[in-house]
């Protein structure tokens, strides 16, 4: 059977699982749509928290990014864990004691104003539209890589089956499709990471396997790795920082937006008790974690692969690393995956001193003396993951799984991040503001329709992507951070913070970090109308346009609280509200009003 | 009530405490051994690399996963305990 028939049957089997789910998981009322009915086991919550969490950047990109800057990006590993603490002592328990459908209605009543539960509106349909558009646009890489299809057609497709799926089910389709796509996603990423740590390091752990010895030089594996890419002129892979003021900043913007991101947030409505809630946070970051284990070794085991593929005499024990990392091999010998790859043009090859060889190296340093005039190989970071398999020589099948495992990433997070944002239309626009005396019947079927509108936007956005596509998921995390975690933290730790003060806070946050976002970006991203470039010099003490959502929280807190202090206190009813939030005694099912 | 009122404080008075609590390992692991300690522990060598990195891309992980579960452990023991479980 051909690579492109196997590859069909793997994407094809997994879309008919995910319909078949999609039929016996029809939505017959807005609490099945909006929490699935309120009656998910922690566990199956767990999973599918894990597959809404894990998009195609966590599958496809984040090894890759680990892989070329070592210790450096180890912020995505703890940001994107780490924010699930956040979400299990701060949030997760009390939303779901409060026992509504959606983040911004939490925000509305607690601080007993529609404008407040507008502005959350607003934060959400920015956070998830904006990180919605990545997740359309790495299901185009893999349809067009893995079917031979173009991007487009390979966009239309996926967005027919998430349309069945997500608008027939609402949350309870999604959350049954969502453990489908966590089992096949988790699968596919683990096989080909397991083969390859037995390869490299006869241990079939890979996160044992990257503190073990490499089995080609007997040297620790991570050891071997700092002197292959210090030969090339590389900084080592495990070298230390120096902006550790932004490292730690990054981390937090991370951290805070995870937990503020209300795809997220919204599925721990789903789940029967309080305590079902913070159980299923832990199986969440168990789930997710198996992935994020397993990615450290992914990336240094494929970079440590790459490098040694061009300059086998670096593989085995080295006496002289100046000589071995003299002599790659020539262009016509390349291995097929690099062949393959080439095609897409997301591996490119430049001999730039004509000497029929690849010479890989860092651009920055000087090799002249060695006759080489630049590096002459780019590889993108985005297909590390993907080509995995083929690296190691893995069979037909495994290359199916990947692809199958990469469109189930993408698939899932975009159906969760559509199902926030049709119930932000549906529920808190449309019921909450336009028309109160919505029946349910009318509800469930705005619910519908707005999803359906959302999928097409999402759709046209993936094909024809803005072209600050890369950059909008910094905004994403930046909104979700500066603007909607603090108001719901503060809504359940502070009886004191009023609707002034929220209000406020919300407004500061988001605006300073769009601010300093544009500043570096360009105002709404659109090119030549940034007013400083965007590099460490001209950063404000050296923090990153990417870090500045933590910033923005902090200030969220400070003023939501002045004001709030200057202003008068709650009324009675919220305080026993939040009174009320705070124990889990007498929680039923999340219910309407 | 008056009862209640004191219950209901010293729970989340308690609940409160324990989360300052995890929140301290929380970011101790973190930014403290992965990032901003990691110099002080370059000596304390693992696998080829200092203990330091091994925080920031496999230790933070595993002690999050691991508060998580006991802050829902001790809390439903909370629960139980001051009465206010569902």
């Amino acid at each position: 059977m051909s690579q492109f028939a196997i590859n069909v049957l793997f994407v094809g089997g997994s879309f008919a699982i995910y319909i078949g789910i999609a039929i016996w998981a029809k939505a017959g009322s807005t609490k099945d749509f909006y929490v699935a009915g309120g009656g998910v086991h922690p566990i199956t919550n767990g999973m599918a928290i894990g597959a809404d969490w894990m998009s195609a950047a966590s599958f496809i990109s984040m090894a890759g990014i680990i892989a070329s800057s070592g210790y450096g990006a180890s912020t995505f590993l703890m940001g994107w864990t780490g924010g699930y603490v956040l979400l299990a002592l701060l949030l997760a328990p009390y939303l779901r004691k409060f026992g509504k459908f959606t983040v911004p209605e939490f925000i509305g009543d607690r601080f007993y104003s529609k404008s407040a539960r507008m502005v959350a509106v607003v934060c959400l349909i920015i956070a998830s539209l904006t990180y919605v558009i990545g997740q359309m646009a790495g299901a185009g890489v893999a349809f067009s890589r893995f079917l031979e299809v173009d991007a487009t057609t390979g966009l239309i497709i996926a967005a027919i089956v998430v349309f069945f799926y997500s608008v027939l089910g609402g949350m309870k389709g999604i959350t049954y499709t969502q453990v489908a796509q966590y089992v096949v996603l988790i699968i596919a990423y683990t096989i080909p990471a397991v083969f390859i740590s037995l390869e490299l390091t006869d241990n079939p752990i890979p996160p044992l396997g990257l503190f073990s010895d490499h089995s080609a030089s007997g040297e620790p594996l991570l050891s071997k790795l700092n002197e292959v890419v210090v030969a090339l002129g590389f900084n080592e892979y495990t070298a230390m920082v120096d902006n550790k003021l932004n490292m730690v900043l990054f981390t937090l913007s991370l951290m805070i937006g995870t937990a503020g991101l209300p795809h997220v947030i919204m599925r721990f409505f789903t789940v029967p008790k309080v305590a079902d809630a913070r159980w299923s946070a832990g199986w969440a970051l168990v789930f997710i974690g198996l992935l994020y284990l397993t990615a450290p070794a992914v990336a240094s085991m494929a970079r440590l692969n790459l490098v040694t593929t061009i300059y086998p005499d670096m593989a085995g024990q080295v006496e002289n690393y100046e000589d071995a990392a003299a002599n790659p091999i020539a262009y016509a010998d390349r291995p097929d995956w690099i062949r393959t790859w080439e095609e897409t043009g997301l591996i490119k090859f430049d001999d730039k001193n004509n000497d029929g060889k690849i010479q890989l190296y860092n651009d920055a340093a000087d090799f002249s003396g060695r006759g080489w005039q630049g590096n002459e190989l780019e590889v993108s970071n985005d297909i590390l993951v993907l080509a995995n398999p083929e690296i190691a020589n893995l069979p037909g099948w495994v290359v199916g799984l990947i692809a199958a495992g990469g469109l189930a990433a993408a698939l899932s997070t975009a159906a969760g991040l559509l199902l926030a944002i049709s119930s932000a239309i549906s529920h808190d626009l449309i019921k909450g503001a336009i028309n109160p005396k919505i029946s349910e019947k009318g509800e469930l079927r705005a619910a519908r329709i707005s999803m359906s509108v959302a999928i097409v936007v999402a759709t046209y956005l993936g094909v024809n992507p803005p072209g600050f596509a890369a950059q909008v998921v910094a905004l994403a995390f930046g909104i979700a951070a500066a603007s909607l975690f603090p108001a719901l933290m503060m809504g359940i730790f502070s009886k004191r913070i009023n609707n002034k003060g929220t209000i406020a806070g919300m407004l500061t946050g988001l605006i300073f970090t769009l601010v300093y976002i544009f500043v570096y970006k360009g105002w709404f991203f659109i090119p030549g109308t940034a007013n400083l470039p965007d590099t460490e010099a001209n950063w404000v003490m050296g923090i990153s346009p990417l870090s500045i959502g933590a910033v923005g929280a902090i200030l969220n807190f400070a003023v939501a609280y002045v004001v709030s202090s200057v202003t008068e206190e709650p009324p009675q009813e919220i305080q026993d509200l939040v009174e009320s939030v705070r124990y889990p005694k007498g929680a039923g099912t999340a219910i309407d009003h | 009530m008056a009862d209640d009122k004191t219950n209901a404080a010293a729970y989340w008075k308690a609940n409160v405490r324990l989360i300052t609590g995890c929140l301290i390992v929380w970011a101790l692991a973190s930014y403290g051994c992965a990032i901003l300690l990691r110099p002080l522990l370059a000596g304390i060598a693992v696998g080829g690399t200092d203990l330091g990195f091994w925080f920031a891309q496999q230790g933070s992980i595993l002690i999050f996963i691991g508060l998580i579960f006991f802050y829902a452990w001790k809390m439903n023991r909370l629960d139980k305990k001051f009465g206010l479980g569902e």
